[in-house]
């Protein structure tokens, strides 16, 4: 188990990570999800040891790890860049830290092909790394880090140097070698669907804090906090501030929208409502179903999907919607609002209300 | 804007090429029309930037000819083929300001200060940096610099075309749909001709009118995102675009029935098809409920916003992509949607057919 007890990291005047706690299992698998410079980084080098918290301390299974140098933990460590031996083969990168730990040859043989089965490197072994594509370099990469056994797996932004179709490949293989491998793996990446794609549980990080943290699935569907919500959306979380007074919600301009059934019982005050681009719609989903009109500025098509950027009084929403819809620009459309999947945020952008529908 | 012909484009680092394999690019024959959006889209290593460099004129082809316009410019360097272009990370000089960095190709070529200001202030408005006009480019994000980038290649009213390579790369995922939509509004505004190489399926599909599809050195489809998406011409296509990818299956064929081991589908025609025949359904025509093909489940994967769910089918894989509140019944079993079903005959779409 890996604990972090009210970790701050400052460097300077600059806090980079802010009073951090957080407890990790064996055999888990957490991703560690914000944009660039959120702390993800940092808060991975604080783990390893690599770097010593300003105040806060680092426990592992019960001891107290705080400023224990990295070569004195059972760590290791993936990055972005591919990192491998140049000189050596593919099988010799892999076998580098069973070498180092001097272990006997034939555990060594075993444990590289065993890892090099999985990571689909057989064929590979007698290479150099840099005869390979980026994906079976990044692939050697992990491969070493399987076989050191190390108790904490740290993986930072791994394949974001890679193409989209073995990302995809890679991303579901990974979850299944965390799952074998029994140790603590963290994984670092700025994108949403990536951690959906990893499941296992998310931490986000904005600012150096981490807003919230448990099952990936849970902290997407019912995010504690505008934060949160906002970190956790691609495309982005879609928004209004208003007032709710009485049975009417208030819009800047003057706009009275009705109070829908689902959120009657929230106190009079200002809010701020959130909503995925896939909860608003083309079709009037249900009844009590929230009409606004606003004003296209573009549509992009994936093909089965499109999305459609629309302006609504000054902010930007974004629509999913399935099959083609192309509208001109500055066409003004009708769009509804599912009020069953609506995220009620208070002024402070704390949760007020789950979206009714999450499971 | 310039339309662009690429005649018979062929092209080798090695200095005497024999086979197919000695070339990095295959024959590339095809008209880029002005004013179009196009994109480039495949993995690593498919030529899609051999393709791309070869229009910059940063790499001239070993064969073929390129014409701008009708003009041949096949021997022309970069920059007197007057093309903008925007790469991966932001070409742009830290201790210069914003407006500088806009100004700095124009006073290059010796524009008179007056129109170089009026350019520079117009291309601040279309990407949103006018704000930022005076501040030194150092202090920017990402983003930011990437808009520059693009401004310097917006700021220059006579170019031909302007090439993006990878442009989005590095931009954090909130900041991708910011910057795509302003580039796609600009396309729409002022009909720029526009050649964009991705490896990421959104970004080409979204991107551009049309989607050049390239495999192994040679491009496999040419279409836009819905007959990509609908009608893929080849087996690869329908992997490569989708995500979880087309579903694709060997099957006997026998008039408006394809049988796939102890199963009878019946399809929406009758295709010839010879050779390896294949059927490819992409996993949202996959119905899953309580008719049909029986399947077993191996995983369902909640993705927020849908489900993918994989299952075996007469002991193969298949994916089927379920709404985020539905759920997998007891007994499941699958019907295919006929008007998502292709079929290939080694690895090459056949008409459906009658």
């Amino acid at each position: 188990m890996l604990e972090l007890r009210n970790v701050t990291k400052t460097v300077g005047a600059v806090e980079h990570i802010r009073d951090v706690s957080l407890t990790l299992q064996h055999g888990s698998l957490n991703v560690l999800l914000g944009p660039t410079l959120s702390g993800k980084t940092s808060l991975m080098r604080l783990m390893a040891g690599l770097d010593v918290p300003t105040s806060g301390s680092v426990w592992f299974d019960g001891h107290d790890v705080t400023g224990m140098p990295v070569q004195k933990r059972k760590i290791a460590m993936v990055y972005q860049q591919f990192i491998n031996y140049p000189a050596m083969s593919v099988y010799e990168n892999i076998a580098s830290p069973l070498r180092v730990a001097g272990a006997e040859q034939g555990k060594i043989d075993s444990q590289v092909r065993e890892a090099a089965a999985l990571l689909k490197l057989t064929p590979y072994l007698d290479r150099t790394p840099l005869s390979l594509s980026g994906g079976q370099q990044q692939r050697t990469a992990l491969a070493r880090a399987i076989v050191k056994n190390a108790s904490l797996v740290l993986l930072d932004e791994p394949l974001a140097n890679l193409d989209y179709k073995l990302r995809e490949e890679l991303r579901a293989e990974l979850p299944r070698i965390f799952a074998a491998a029994g140790t603590i793996f963290v994984y670092a990446t700025t994108e949403p669907h990536e951690a959906l794609l990893l499941g296992g549980n998310t931490a986000t990080l904005s600012e150096g804090r981490i807003t919230q943290f448990g099952p990936t699935i849970d902290v997407f569907r019912k995010p504690v906090d505008l934060v949160t919500a906002r970190t956790f959306a691609d495309p982005p979380l879609n928004t209004i501030v208003l007032a709710k007074k009485g049975a009417d919600f208030l819009l800047e301009g003057g706009v009275k929208l009705p109070v829908p059934s689902e959120l009657v019982g929230i106190a009079d005050g200002n809010y701020t409502i959130g909503f995925q681009p896939h909860h608003l719609s083309l079709e009037r989903p249900n009844a009590s179903a929230v009409p606004v009109r606003a004003k296209v500025t573009i549509t992009e098509i994936t093909g089965s999907e499109s999305f459609i950027h629309l302006d609504f009084a000054d902010v930007r929403w974004v629509m999913l919607t399935h099959g083609i819809r192309d509208f001109e620009t500055d066409e003004v459309v009708e769009v509804f609002i599912d009020p069953r999947h609506i995220i009620v945020f208070d002024e402070h952008g704390r949760a007020v209300t789950a979206p009714k529908l999450a499971a | 804007m310039a339309r662009i012909d690429v005649n018979h484009v062929r092209h080798s680092y090695l200095p005497n090429p024999q086979k197919d394999a000695d070339f990095a690019l295959r024959e590339v024959h095809h008209t880029f029309e002005d004013g179009g959006a196009y994109a480039l889209l495949g993995p690593s290593g498919c030529g899609k930037t051999t393709l791309l460099n070869i229009i910059s004129g940063l790499l001239h082809p070993s064969h073929g000819q390129l014409l701008f316009n009708g003009k041949d410019v096949t021997n022309l360097s970069t920059q007197e083929r007057n093309i903008a272009q925007v790469f991966q990370f932001p070409v742009i000089y830290d201790t210069m300001t914003v407006y500088d960095n806009l100004a700095f190709p124009l006073r290059n070529r010796g524009v008179p200060e007056a129109d170089v200001d009026r350019k520079v202030r117009e291309t601040l408005e279309m990407i949103d940096l006018a704000s930022w006009a005076r501040k030194k480019a150092r202090g920017l994000t990402a983003d930011q610099k990437q808009k520059i980038s693009l401004g310097r290649g917006l700021v220059r009213s006579d170019v031909n075309a302007i090439l993006f390579d990878e442009p989005l790369t590095v931009i954090d995922p909130h900041m991708k749909w910011v910057l795509r939509s302003q580039l796609k509004q600009l396309h729409r505004r002022f009909g720029y001709t526009m050649v964009y190489v991705t490896h990421d399926q959104t970004e080409a599909l979204t991107f551009a009118d049309q989607v050049v599809v390239m495999y192994d050195g040679g491009i496999v489809q040419i279409g836009t995102p819905a007959e990509l998406f609908e009608r893929p011409r080849h087996t690869f296509v329908g992997y490569f675009i989708g995500s979880p990818g087309m579903n694709v299956m060997p099957v006997a064929i026998d008039g408006k029935t394809a049988t796939l081991g102890s199963q009878r589908i019946e399809l929406p025609g009758a295709p010839k098809a010879s050779g390896a025949v294949e059927l490819g359904i992409r996993p949202e025509y996959v119905r899953l409920g309580r008719e049909g093909m029986a399947v077993s489940i191996s995983k369902v994967e909640d993705l927020g916003r849908h489900k993918v769910v994989r299952a075996k089918l007469e002991g193969r894989d298949i994916a089927a992509v379920i709404g985020e509140d539905e759920t997998v019944p007891a007994e499941p079993k699958v019907r295919f949607d006929p008007a998502g079903i292709n079929i290939y005959a080694d690895s090459w779409r056949v008409e459906m057919g009658a």
